[in-house]
């Protein structure tokens, strides 16, 4: 019975992950690629992980009892992977597009200082008045 | 001892398969954060990987492993970002 939560949380993890890499081959520029290689395996990391967990406290409830360590530090390892992947795909995501890399198929862009009602991007200036 | 047809092993090969993938992008990408995305998407998958080996092998020390790689990680990302966006480090 349990054996087959196991089954189906390993199976949504590794069809998300493998559209993941599929997706980072196929889109056609970095915010794409970026959305799909960062969201895909962020939610299949999710249900790996709680594979994982789920195996552990199974093991757990059977008898071996260090296994519950094992649940615990894989918790711990998918709170470290939820905070640190979004953070990370935002930061190449600014990094992209303030170092000129444009969307491929992109006509007006919001985040060009021309643009009205844009976003101050430049904060070069900005560090230096603070500093 | 290893079992070849837990399910946690099998999940590894089809792990790996995906990390080929990305390193395809890795290799072929146009400009440099074409490479970091590829390289953030094999770090994750590389961390899923440890959990899962560890779920195999039944051995705890890889879980461990998995926590430490995963924010270090995360730091040689925010590093290479900063460095493409042009600030100081």
């Amino acid at each position: 019975m349990i054996e087959w939560v196991i089954y189906i949380f390993l199976g949504i993890g590794l069809f998300f992950n493998l559209l993941a890499s599929l997706g980072l081959l196929r889109f056609p520029d970095v915010y794409t690629r970026l959305h799909a290689g960062t969201k895909c395996t962020t939610f299949g990391a999710i249900f790996l992980a709680g594979a994982v967990i789920v195996y552990g406290a199974w093991r757990w409830y059977d008898g071996d009892t260090a296994m519950i360590n094992m649940s615990i530090h894989a918790a711990v390892a998918l709170v470290a992977i939820l905070i640190t992947n979004p953070t990370g795909a935002h930061a190449i995501a600014r990094a992209a597009h303030r170092s000129g890399v444009m969307p491929s198929q992109a006509i007006v862009d919001d985040l060009s200082p021309g643009q009205p009602g844009a976003v101050e991007a430049d904060t070069d200036e900005e560090v230096d008045d603070v500093e | 001892m290893i079992d070849m047809y837990d399910p946690f092993m099998i999940s590894l090969i089809v792990l790996s398969i995906s990390v080929l993938i990305a390193l395809v992008r890795v290799i072929l990408g146009p400009t440099a954060p074409d490479r970091i995305v590829g390289l953030d998407t094999v770090n994750t998958i590389v961390i899923v990987s440890m959990l899962a080996f560890g779920a195999a092998t039944m051995e705890i020390i890889y879980i461990d492993v998995a926590i430490v790689y995963a924010v270090l990680s995360y730091i040689t990302t925010l590093y290479v970002a900063k460095y493409l966006e042009g600030g100081e480090i």
